[in-house]
This record gives structure tokens, C-alpha cells and sequence, in this order.
């Protein structure tokens, strides 16, 4: 077995030198990725399923309202509650609140705002038609319900 | 003056890649992919701003889906329990085209009602309203040729000319009508 037992006289070992270079590569590519989220959800959030759904194309163009039971339920109660930028709305609110979302858009814009529904599942359906007929009052008829892919092929 | 040789200043930069990593995972970590998908929806306007007409529509046009505080399902007065058979019969409803009596006379003229109950949950809204959309998305998908999923990416972008053509080819004489009508208590 002398052909095997041969050593060659190369060096072993990996060159490791682009491995940093590498990896911020992939940083990088993350950091410009992340959005960090700017307001934490105090609402319980599992959002229903569904299998027709569609992307929005300008996402500048989007509201949150969250709704759903408090994930404080010592303090705020269990009854589901509308929550849009770190703050709890009542429905009442709701007008004053898309007339500033509009706002911050420019003028020409102002009527295509989406609003983005993220409720909870177990949220009645109460809720939701007293929030619609807000935005309709608040002439802000763009709506869309946040919803999961569902993953199963059922 | 002699100097003494000295070692070539190197810094040491093996731990660079740690430290990358490091920050790699923190972002990994924070990553939350927005994900802006749904199903949209058109509202309709103010209550107020409209005036009361009395539209005239023939029963036979409605498609009338009621759910009721126990998510429970009535389609056309019949009780049904798999939401998924909703699709089938909004298809047969629409591109019914005259032939069966009970169905629409026309698609343009065909409307989807769907009406909830203020008890309704919120998931069983979402799963018929769902097969609505579903079934208006076949229809579409099937004319313009292509697969579902490829139809829901066209009619999200329209500012590309393409899209625009095969999305109003495809919608012509078949407008989504879907009414959803304001929850009784």
C-alpha cells in the first residue's frame, strides 16, 4: 500500500479568509430586510386561515387596526378590543384615527388608503361590521382582511 | 542606527467572523417578514351619502348566504356544513346563464349575499367570504387561461399594461358582485 501512505505536500487546510466576508454578505442582506416592528401588540393575535389571498402592492399605503382579546385581561378586560399604533380605540375613535393615517399621506393619495385588518379569530363579527361602518362614515373603503396561508391542501 | 527588525503589524482577525455571526443571529432572530396578504375588499360608500333607491333585482339573481350566531350555515334556505361546497354553487350560480330557473338569468346580473350574524365569528366570516372570492377568482383564472394563484398575482398588479389587458378581458360581463349585508343582532 506505499501508493496510498504517500503524503502530499499541499497544505490541508481551508481557506478561510473570504468566511467574514461571507457572512456579512448575509448580514447585511438581513438588515435591510428587517423591519423592526414599531409598536407593540397588546391584542391577542391568531388570525384566521385562507387560501384566496392577495398581496398589497404599496405598503405605504397600509393601516393596522389589531383587533382581538387583550393579551392584558387583569387590566383591560376580555372583551375584544381595537388597538392601532400601541394605543387602545374605541369605535368612536376610529374616524379621528383614519382622518391622521390620512394625513400622513400625500393628498393625491389620501383616498386609496388601505385599511389592514388584524383580528383575532375568536373576534364576532359585531365588531367588525360596527368598524366598516366607521370607515365608511370616515370615507376610507379600502379594506383588507390580514389573514394566514393556509398550509394543508384540504 | 541599527533597528531592530520588527514583526509586521497584523491585527488579528480570525474572531471577525464570530462577531459577524453574532450580529448575523440577532438579526435572524428580529426578522419578522411583514407579510401583507389578504383578502380585500371594497366597502361600500357612506351610508349617509347614499340615496334610497329600490333596486329591483329578481330572487333568482341572489345567492344568499346566511351564518347564523353558532356558525352555522344557510345557502340558498338549505342548511349546509362543509364551507367548501360554497364555491361550487357560486360558480353554477353565476355562469348559470339562464339554464335553471332557480339560478341567475345572466352573470352580470348575479350577486353573492352574505350575511352574518353580530355573533358570527370572525374565522367562519372569513372562510365563506373566503370560497366567494374563491369561486369569482376560478371563474376569472379559468377565462384568462391561467391557474388561480397566477390570476390573484395579476389582479394585484395592475400598473403593469399586461396585467391590465387580460384582467378586464377576463372580468368582462362578470363583475365580482359580492353584497355583504350588515349583520342583524
Amino acid at each position: 500500500m506505499a501508493k496510498f501512505s504517500k503524503k502530499s505536500d499541499t497544505s490541508q487546510e481551508i481557506p478561510t479568509s473570504a468566511l467574514p466576508d461571507i457572512i456579512f454578505m448575509l448580514l447585511f442582506f438581513f438588515m435591510v430586510t428587517t423591519v423592526m416592528r414599531e409598536n407593540t401588540i397588546n391584542v391577542k393575535q391568531q388570525m384566521p386561515e385562507g387560501t384566496e389571498l392577495r398581496k398589497l402592492q404599496r405598503k405605504s399605503l397600509v393601516s393596522y387596526l389589531y383587533m382581538g382579546e387583550p393579551k392584558n385581561t387583569s387590566l383591560y378586560g376580555d372583551e375584544p378590543k381595537i388597538q392601532a399604533n400601541d394605543v387602545f380605540l374605541d369605535i368612536k375613535d376610529i374616524i379621528l384615527w383614519v382622518s391622521k393615517e390620512k394625513d400622513k399621506l400625500s393628498e393625491n393619495e389620501r383616498d386609496q388608503i388601505t385599511i389592514a385588518f388584524k383580528a383575532d379569530k375568536e373576534v364576532k363579527m359585531g365588531l367588525i361590521s360596527d368598524v366598516q361602518m366607521k370607515l365608511r362614515k370616515a370615507n376610507a373603503l379600502k379594506v383588507m382582511y390580514s389573514v394566514r396561508q393556509r398550509t394543508d391542501n384540504m | 542606527m541599527a533597528r531592530k527588525k520588527r514583526a509586521a503589524a497584523e491585527i488579528n482577525s480570525s474572531s471577525m467572523a464570530d462577531i459577524a455571526f453574532l450580529l448575523l443571529v440577532f438579526f435572524l432572530v428580529t426578522t419578522t417578514i411583514a407579510n401583507d396578504k389578504g383578502l380585500t375588499l371594497k366597502l361600500p360608500p357612506n351610508p349617509d351619502d347614499i340615496e334610497d333607491v329600490d333596486v329591483k333585482m329578481s330572487e333568482r339573481n341572489i345567492f344568499k348566504i346566511l351564518i347564523n350566531s353558532s356558525d352555522k350555515l344557510l345557502v340558498e334556505n338549505e342548511p349546509v356544513t362543509d364551507v367548501k361546497e360554497i364555491r361550487e354553487m357560486i360558480k353554477a350560480h353565476v355562469l348559470n346563464n339562464g339554464r335553471d330557473p332557480n339560478l341567475s338569468e345572466k352573470p352580470e346580473k348575479a350577486v353573492v349575499s352574505l350575511k352574518a350574524n353580530r355573533g358570527t365569528s370572525y374565522e367562519m366570516f372569513i372562510a365563506v367570504y373566503n370560497e366567494a372570492q374563491g369561486a369569482y377568482y376560478d371563474i376569472y383564472a379559468e377565462r384568462a387561461g391561467v391557474s388561480n394563484a397566477k390570476w390573484r398575482e395579476i389582479s394585484s398588479d395592475l400598473s403593469n399594461p399586461d396585467n391590465k389587458e387580460i384582467y378586464t378581458k377576463a372580468r368582462e360581463g362578470i363583475p365580482m358582485a359580492i353584497s355583504i349585508a350588515e349583520p342583524n343582532k
